[in-house]
């Protein structure tokens, strides 16, 4: 039973899915908000368990010490003063918490962001290197792309940027749709595995 | 009244009292929009009626006389109108979603300058129901269909001990090499599961292939980390990693902590999961799941600190950065071929076989819509559109 209630579950919650959307009749129609509804109830409570997780795994590095255990001090600070200021003075804007978010969160978010920018770069270089006729291919084509899209392409010649917008338009685009009919197969089949129970790794697979 | 008279409008053309006042600087009544046609909103819930009509005659670019529609609606022909709803110039239809199913209802529209309006004829009486069937699925349905016979049919070929050919994915080779590396050099293993939640087939389909490889790693007995951004996919992952090492008669090995939440945030989690890169230094990386912007961050980290890196992903946009910066990347539908892939469970691989034979028809149907469209049978279009 350990087995099948799950597996059962799954199946008329999969079959529901697919019959709601082609029928849009009701009980039906209202389903998927239904199911959406309960998903956001259960994340909720299971953040409960995500942030007990993080509170334990870090109080018992600072037990244990390992390398970089003082990584989890700042952790736990800084849950702590969130914690407190929130709960002291509320989320609203102008408050403590308002402050620390927008000057401490979001610029640190912004800034691995901003990383973004150098790790593009480190990995065009290695990617660009015209060492196989795919690679070369790749540099042509990234470098018509990128020098037709700036203003500069237009100056060198005015054919550029539309050679740009045709290798985006035409072989990118082609590219990318047969990727996406490849991932809408695969996600049929994975639905269909799971909703049948053929598919039963997350229940140890027996 | 009669200086209304001179100037042409009806009395009945202002909604409120104080319109009327306005009218002394008003010379002309625009043209009324003509033809108010209803029908019931098909493929709904009810609950819901398409109001269309013609264009008054001075809904043009140059002139101002008319500004919107005002769409009027009463339950009796000869009852009161009340205003439901506007559109603005140059619109043709409105959508009322505030009828009562089985409830007729009669509609009229009027051009409005914003000052005066002249009215359209009433319509005729309309009522709205709900379908039990959307129509404009139907080759959604067919589609489905088919490809849910060939899986079945291939599963069930699978079942009666048909050997059935699958290509080679050299990523998923990869995954065995992956782990025993990480074993021979006491390295640890990394597997994140993507920054979305348990709602994505992708982080499903990620937590299945996480499975294969818990298995695979208690079997070494290499450590196993996965730093997850949901916690629901925390609790799924480690129950998942908890039954592979049970299966593979390693429980004793099995370390929740190693299962851990990080943050729902988007780039604190890159921040965390490149930190535990760099302190870990894992040998083998497995980055299988739905990323964003975070990709790049997570496997240029990943690549400087030497570990074999296999990625996985259905983001196209996501994809250039895993091929660049990972030793394997499985694209796409591999991802979710995976699972299947891995374990050779003949029922499993039946499925991928059902799923090749779809592609396979849907670019015969590619290749055959090209040729009908270039013959000029446009109608194949319309057969396969859906809404």
């Amino acid at each position: 039973m350990k087995k099948e209630i799950p597996l059962l579950i799954t199946f008329i919650a999969g079959m529901v899915m697919i019959l709601q959307f082609f029928i849009p009749h009701r009980p039906f129609s209202d389903l998927q908000q239904l199911f959406n509804t309960w998903f956001l109830i259960i994340t909720v409570f299971a953040m409960i368990l995500g942030l007990g997780n993080l509170f334990k795994v870090h109080t018992k590095r600072l037990q244990r010490r390992p390398k970089g255990w003082w990584y989890s001090i700042v952790l736990l600070a800084g849950f702590a003063v969130m914690f407190t200021v929130g709960m002291v003075w509320g989320p609203a804007r102008g408050t403590p918490f308002d402050y620390l978010f927008w000057n401490v969160h979001i610029p640190m978010s912004s800034m691995m962001f901003a990383l973004l920018a150098f790790f593009v770069a480190s990995a065009s270089y290695r990617a660009f290197r015209a060492r196989t006729p795919e690679a070369t291919l790749l540099l042509v084509s990234a470098i018509l792309v990128m020098i037709g899209r700036v203003p500069l392409g237009n100056y060198i010649w005015d054919k550029l940027p539309l050679i740009g917008d045709w290798i985006m338009s035409y072989p990118n685009m082609a590219g990318q749709r047969a990727i996406m009919i490849g991932i809408a197969l695969g996600i049929v089949s994975t639905s269909l595995r799971i909703i049948l129970g053929i598919e039963r790794t997350y229940l140890s697979g027996k | 009244m009669i200086l209304m008279l001179m100037v042409g409008i009806n009395v009945e053309a202002f909604d409120t009292p104080n319109e009327s006042s306005k009218i002394l600087s008003s010379s002309e009544l625009p043209a009324p929009p003509t033809e108010v046609l209803v029908k019931d909103k098909p493929n709904d819930a009810g609950g819901s009626i398409i109001v269309t009509w013609g264009k008054s005659a001075d809904d043009v670019e140059e002139n101002e006389l008319v500004k919107e529609y005002r769409v009027f609606r009463s339950g009796a022909l000869d009852g009161e109108f009340e205003l439901i709803g506007t559109a603005n110039k140059g619109f043709e239809k409105f959508v009322d979603g505030t009828t009562i199913d089985g409830t007729q209802y009669y509609y009229m529209v009027k051009a409005s300058d914003g000052v005066v309006h002249s009215q359209s004829a009433v319509s005729e009486a309309v009522s709205s129901s709900a379908q039990w069937f959307h129509t404009d699925r139907i080759s959604m349905l067919v589609a489905t269909a088919i490809i849910c016979f060939l899986i079945l049919w291939f599963i069930g070929k699978a079942k009666k001990g048909e050997e059935l050919y699958i290509r080679p994915i050299a990523g998923l080779e990869a995954v065995d090499d992956a782990v025993g590396r990480a074993t021979e050099m006491g390295k640890p293993i990394m597997y994140i599961p993507g920054i979305a939640d348990m709602d994505d087939i992708q982080t499903i389909a990620s937590v299945i292939i996480l499975g294969r490889v818990a298995r695979k790693a208690a079997q070494y007995e290499t450590p196993l980390l996965v730093p997850c951004c949901r916690s629901i996919v925390m609790s799924a992952a480690q129950e998942t990693v908890k039954e592979a090492y049970i299966s593979a008669g390693r429980s004793d090995a099995y370390d929740a902590d190693k299962i851990m939440y990080l943050t729902d945030d988007q780039f604190g989690y890159a921040a965390g999961v490149d930190g535990m890169m760099l302190r870990e230094k894992p040998g083998a990386i497995f980055y299988m799941g739905c990323f964003y912007a975070e990709s790049l961050i997570l496997a240029e980290t990943g690549h400087s600190t030497g570990a074999i890196q296999i990625a996985g992903t259905a983001m196209p946009s996501q994809l250039p950065f895993f091929i660049t910066a990972c030793d394997y990347t499985l694209i796409g539908e591999e991802l979710f071929a995976a699972s299947a892939y891995l374990s050779r469970e003949p029922l499993l691989l039946g499925s991928l076989k059902g799923q090749d034979m779809g592609k396979a028809i849907i670019i015969a149907i590619l290749i055959g819509g090209v040729i009908m469209v270039s013959l000029g049978f446009t109608k194949i279009i319309a057969l396969l559109a859906t809404g």
